[in-house]
């Protein structure tokens, strides 16, 4: 260790630890103070106590948006964790040619969700690509309203975050199953047993902790999703916004001129403990894991 | 199994890996070739028709000249450059000096700071953004490009991971540096910092990946279509210009390819930042 003049290291750490005060720890402490208020963006507010939570509770709007996004966790974490696996198993042999189909699986990850989100309406739209092929292949006659129907919008944007997480959490994947011993495999291998067999009883056991992380950042992502939702909706979530997720629905009703900062912010705060949630439940899960 | 009938499962086998890679390759790159192919169709070539046309007969600029012409693009591609390019200075810069102070400096409130880092990290943007929202007002970086950057110019997860590159170092080649006198600026800047440019890399890259594909924030924080970063800048030509699927193709197009052409340059950085990434995040 090094540092001898005391103001030394606060001077290394002053630019960081002020934007993280200014523009993350502050803001938290102003969330979980206006969540009892009656803030508007445009200041003011006074001490309300849980009449924002009482409020939440009877919001058929805010309902709508837990169990949107809550369809969104549950489908998501599955899907993440199970195909992106598959997919890194695929790439994983070192053959000819797999670099290079990495980095593609990996493209989609790397754009941003607004063009993944404008490329997926443009293939969705009702004269679009995925409506031509399902009438060509006459399983429709009419094109489906991907787009405009609320639980469709819903499940396109789920299909569209899945399509574009893939790449990321293959690469999670490969990390982990590159850890695996050889040995294992070998060990198994001379016992008799085929490839899908060592899967289960060699594979899945050694990246377990892996696939617990991955679910728990897919819920957490699951549980934050908005752009997916904005853009396929064209700037809304669908016919009376009925497709919303909650940020979707912190943002509307907490900015813009007369935003209701107070009332957002108790909302943020049910977003705040359910994404802790997934987290606090992923350190239980790896910790049981390693008493066993 | 006699060797022939061996060779024989191991060329099947292949055979089925690489057609399951052409499956997949075709359903994560083909919505990006076809909108590449949307964007270069003129006019009197239909791309509404089945089965899909994907080489255009007679490929022309003019969607990308119609975008530039409907909203400026090239204003917007330069707003997110900016924003981007700042984010990985700042990222890179005070990351470091934060991830040195806290790697190699004994001073009393250092765990309270790491601490504070990593609360950060449990803290997801969207729970504080109209807090956020609220704090920018009040500094006035409304409607500015600093005020994008700002809030993730240097985040949690820079100071982390530069952090632990300095862990990694050796300390011998500072011991040294000490020795000659060199002082406590000195021995970061010329020995500590220059020894951890994989870290650095991994830092600037993701920062500038973030913050060029950033939506939300911007969204918010920007009001005048003028000073529109490229992700909210097509959302809002599409939104609110033009129903020609040719043109919004176009913009799309301008968005993603320098984004991806970085990619395939650095390849093994983003590959090697996502196995830090969500390890320690």
């Amino acid at each position: 260790m090094i540092g001898r003049r005391p103001a030394t290291p606060w001077l290394f750490v002053a630019p960081a630890l002020v934007v993280a005060l200014v523009f993350s720890l502050g803001p938290f402490v102003n969330t979980a103070v206006l969540a009892f208020t009656n803030a508007t963006t445009l200041g003011g507010g006074t001490f309300t106590g849980l009449e924002n939570f009482s409020r939440l509770a009877e919001d058929e709007r805010f309902w709508q948006a837990l169990r949107n996004t809550g369809l969104y966790v549950v489908v998501c974490v599955p899907a993440m964790v199970t195909l992106p696996l598959l997919l890194a198993l695929l790439v994983e042999k070192k053959i000819f040619a797999v670099g290079f189909f990495r980095a593609l699986f990996y493209s989609p990850v790397v754009a941003s969700m607004v063009v993944v989100g404008l490329i997926w309406s443009w293939l969705l739209s009702s004269d679009g690509l995925v409506n031509a092929a399902l009438r060509g292949l006459h399983l429709i006659s009419e094109p489906l309203p991907f787009l405009t129907d609320a639980d469709l919008l819903l499940l396109s944007a789920i299909g569209v975050t899945i399509w574009k997480g893939l790449g990321y959490y293959m690469v999670v994947y490969l990390a982990a199953l590159a850890n695996v011993p050889r040995e294992h495999h070998e060990a198994a291998q001379v016992d008799g047993a085929g490839a899908v067999r060592r899967f289960w009883s060699v594979t899945v056991p050694a990246i377990r902790p892996t696939m617990v992380l991955v679910g728990t950042l897919a819920a957490v992502a699951s549980a934050k999703v908005f752009a997916e939702i904005y853009v396929l909706g064209n700037g809304s979530a669908g016919p009376g916004g009925q497709a919303a997720s909650i940020v979707y629905y912190i943002r509307e009703a907490g900015l813009g001129l007369g935003g209701e900062a107070g009332y957002a912010s108790a909302m943020s705060l049910v977003l705040f403990f359910a994404t802790l949630g997934f987290s606090l439940l992923v350190t239980r899960l790896n910790r049981r894991e390693e008493s066993l | 199994m006699t060797p022939a009938l061996a060779a024989a499962r191991r060329i099947a086998g292949r055979t089925v890996r690489y057609l399951l890679l052409l499956v997949v390759l075709v359903v994560l790159i083909g919505p990006f070739a076809w909108q590449l192919s949307t964007s270069l169709k003129g006019l009197g070539e239909s791309i509404f028709s089945y089965p899909p046309d994907l080489w255009p007969d007679e490929p022309t600029l003019r969607n990308y000249a119609k975008a530039a012409d409907t909203v400026p693009v090239w204003r917007y591609g330069l707003n997110s450059l900016v924003v981007a390019v700042l984010s990985a200075v700042t990222n890179c810069v005070f990351g470091a000096m934060a991830g040195y102070a806290l790697a190699r400096m004994n001073f009393r409130g250092r765990k309270l700071v790491f601490a504070a880092f990593l609360g950060t990290m449990i803290i997801p943007f969207e729970v504080i953004m109209v807090s956020v929202f609220l704090t920018s007002r009040s500094l006035g970086l409304v409607d500015t490009l600093l005020g994008v950057v700002l809030p993730t110019a240097v985040t949690g997860l820079s100071v982390l991971l530069c952090r632990n590159g300095f862990l990694n170092l050796p300390m011998e080649v500072e011991e040294a540096a000490m020795l000659d006198g060199a002082g406590e600026w000195q021995r970061f800047w010329r020995v500590a910092l220059p020894s951890v440019r994989g870290t650095l890399a991994v830092v600037a890259i993701f920062s500038f990946v973030f913050a060029w594909d950033e939506f939300l924030w911007p969204l918010i924080v920007l009001s005048t279509p003028d000073n529109y970063t490229l992700t909210v800048g097509i959302q809002y030509l599409s939104g609110t210009f033009t129903a020609d699927q040719r043109v919004i193709a176009a913009g799309t197009m301008i968005a993603v390819v320098p984004l991806l052409a970085l990619f395939f340059a650095l390849q093994r950085f983003f590959f090697r930042g996502v196995g830090e990434g969500a390890v320690k995040g």
